[in-house]
């Protein structure tokens, strides 16, 4: 009877592992934990071109993260990209002058948005529309821009 | 001419017929399934054999996998400014792909090829017989809980390969290369989904393991009962099971990654 | 009801089977027009035996005549091309499933490995049984086995696992988990073959007094003349898919039939030649010289 003890014990053993596994792997290694962060308030952006911004890419101020981009949708009337960001509920004191550019990190890094606060004294409010913004630098539209100016002063 | 044909075609149903006593085989067991449930010493028995003994082997890989990944991934992104990518690297390839796929394989090796050589030497030397003829169904005594045990075992292995496998990554890319700790974890959590690579991954290694257990009692219950014939089995364990994975899991990455 | 003959009006076609001086009830094992095939080979061609209650009955032949298939085939493990085996008047090949399991846990087999499970003691092994089929006390399992390995002799050996076991012990560990159960009857499939002197006299006196002692019945499939004989009420030969013969050891000893006197007295030329069928030894050497 003692080495079915044993056994038991081992078993048991296997499972804890598995199940510390689990945790590490749904805790520390992937983003499970962001679930349970407050959802925040959402504001609106309206942009010409998004280039390869995804879904869940982070919103940041000064480089840090204040959000995340819960959305992307065409606005059938003016056919530009409606992005839906999601931000944080301590930063409830965005100016509403605040300009909203599509950035990327390093030459090949992923793309994100940036917030560049304005100087005014009233707040975004939930649901409300960033004004100014600026679109994703496309490469080939700047490579032509740059070959159709050359042509131009020549 | 016609004696080649009637080789051929002897040959498609001598493979045809081993299909279909695989599937009756495996229906047989899982009629069995719930009256092995009804007795858990058994099924604890079996995990014992099929989960706790095979957890050297996936410790031991799973770090040096995650080892390698690390120092590999680093020399390659640190060219393009991105080593500290490294973690995003090493958790996706672990838990995406290299956790349920190695893991399978490793345990068509190390169990499967056990539960062969168990079955089939059970059937050698009439133990399986012996059983019937003593009124205990062995499909119910000895194939479904074995055959719940490594349904269970698999996917529980899988996370302990890809939780070790992290922390290999850890050591080198960390303790070795000296990426900043806070940049590896981070890059990881920022990069990795728990449904999309996560719990994908555990449902590969469920799939994974419910096939290879399957193959790994079918060949041992079906081989011929002789010496040569267990060792033929076994065998054929290993390579069946590799192959059914990793066909298997580009259907289910294609399934779930598109 | 109305439909069954009686034994003794049955046309007299297995006079061989029939001993007028015992009633139909005697009769345990009914065996009629069994045919039986593996692939294209012939194992059975048209068997009819009886075999009777309580005694030791003997099935015996040359190797490879199918004597452990009739064993799987009484047993329900395989299936008849064609013909009946009725057990007690029931036909074991028209039982479900459910009810052939049940009907196997009245007969005991001792397989000629001994098959005992390996992971398990002898302790174990001899308890299976009980615990797969009975909700005993561990107390009185342990009574039990004890008693069945006291009959055998090995209930001092129950610590031991089968590795430990000489292909005897391994045999008697074997019997005392056949009668485990408290079978009406008991097979064994060559339960002499490969034993010493010593254990195979153990083993000899063991399905005499068990059978006796327990009021059994026996079937007893073996090649080995001697030992059967010396234990068997009757013995059946059975050669190339047929029976032979039945009868007593002495009457079969005695027997007029060239085939029987052969296998009984052991001889090594006879109607089963020494020589594989083939073309003359002369010729053969001649036609190597002339190609």
């Amino acid at each position: 009877m003692q080495s079915s003890r044993l056994i038991e014990i081992w078993v048991g053993l296997f499972a804890v592992l598995g199940l510390v596994a689990l945790f590490v792997l749904s805790m520390r290694v992937s983003n499970l934990s962001d679930f349970n962060e407050p959802d925040g308030y959402p504001l609106t952006a309206y942009f010409q071109n998004i280039g390869g911004l995804k879904v869940k890419a982070p919103v940041t101020v000064a480089g840090v993260r204040i959000g995340r981009v819960t959305a992307i949708e065409l606005d059938p009337d003016s056919f530009s990209a409606k992005v839906t960001l999601m931000i944080r509920p301590e930063f409830n004191q965005l100016p509403e002058d605040t300009s909203a550019a599509i950035l990327t990190s390093g030459l090949l890094g992923e793309q994100y948005i940036g917030l560049e606060p304005g100087g005014s004294d009233e707040y975004l409010k939930p649901g409300q529309r960033i004004e100014y913004t600026q679109s994703a630098l496309v490469l080939e539209n700047i490579i032509g821009q740059f070959l159709y100016n050359m042509a131009a002063g020549d | 001419m016609i004696e080649r044909l009637r080789a051929i075609g002897e040959a498609v149903l001598t493979t045809l017929a081993r299909v279909g006593r695989g599937h009756l085989f495996l229906l047989q067991a899982l009629a069995g399934v719930p009256s092995a449930l009804r007795r858990p010493r058994l099924i604890i028995d079996q995990l014992y054999s099929v989960g706790v003994l095979s957890l050297i082997i996936i410790i031991v890989s799973g770090l040096f996998v995650g080892m390698v990944l690390g120092l590999q991934g680093y020399y390659t992104l640190v060219d393009f400014g991105a080593a500290e990518r490294v973690g995003q690297l090493v958790a996706l390839s672990l838990v995406r792909e290299l956790g349920p796929v190695v893991t399978a394989l490793l345990f068509a090796g190390r169990a499967g090829s056990a539960l062969t050589a168990e079955i089939g030497l059970m059937k050698a030397t009439e133990q399986l017989s012996s059983m019937e003829m003593m009124a205990v169904d062995p499909q119910k005594r000895v194939i479904a809980p074995r055959l719940v045990a490594g349904f269970l075992a698999v996917p529980v292995l899988a996370l302990i390969f890809s939780f070790f496998g992290v922390m290999g990554g850890h050591l080198v890319a960390v303790e070795m290369v000296g990426i900043d700790a806070g940049a590896y974890w981070a890059q990881m959590q920022a990069n990795v989904s728990f449904v999309d690579d996560v719990y994908n991954g555990i449902l590969k290694s469920i799939v994974f393991g419910f096939v290879a257990t399957w193959i790994a009692l079918f060949e041992g219950y079906d081989s011929v009962p002789t010496t040569e014939g267990v060792s033929r089995a076994t065998t054929r364990t290993v390579v069946h099971t590799s192959l059914a994975v990793l066909g298997l899991d580009f259907v289910l990455t294609a399934l779930m990654f598109n | 009801m109305l439909l069954t003959v009686p034994q003794t009006l049955v046309p007299d076609t297995h006079t061989y089977n029939m001993d007028p001086a015992r009633q139909a009830s005697d009769v345990l094992i009914e065996i009629r027009g069994l045919r039986f095939s593996r692939g294209t080979r012939m194992i059975f061609d048209g068997v009819d035996l009886d075999i009777y209650r309580g005694q030791v009955t003997a099935i015996m032949g040359p190797s490879g005549t199918g004597k452990t298939t009739l064993l799987r085939l009484i047993g329900g493990q395989l299936r008849p091309d064609s013909g009946t085996i009725r057990v007690n008047g029931v036909d074991v090949h028209q039982l479900s499933r459910s009810e052939l399991y049940k009907f196997r846990r009245s007969i005991g087999m001792l397989f000629q490995s001994g098959a005992l499970f390996t992971d398990l003691s002898v302790f174990d092994n001899v308890a299976f049984p009980l615990r797969e089929h009975t909700k005993l006390p561990e107390s009185l399992i342990r009574t039990l086995v004890l008693m069945k390995l006291e009959a055998v002799g090995l209930r001092n050996a129950r610590h031991l696992m089968p590795a430990q076991l000489s292909g005897g012990m391994a045999r008697r560990v074997a019997l005392a988990r056949a009668i485990a159960l408290d079978p009406t009857m008991v097979m064994y499939d060559e339960p002499f073959s490969g034993q010493d002197p010593i254990s195979m006299g153990v083993l000899v006196q063991l399905i005499r007094k068990l059978n006796d002692a327990l009021g059994l019945s026996s079937i007893v499939v073996s090649h080995d003349v001697q030992e059967t004989a010396a234990i068997a009420d009757r013995i059946c030969l059975i050669s190339e898919g047929k029976v032979v013969e039945v009868g007593t050891p002495e009457e079969l000893f005695a027997s007029r039939s060239p085939w029987s006197r052969q296998f009984m007295h052991a001889m090594p030329d006879g109607p089963v030649p020494f020589h594989y069928p083939g073309p003359d030894f002369r010729n053969d050497l001649l036609a190597e010289v002339s190609s």
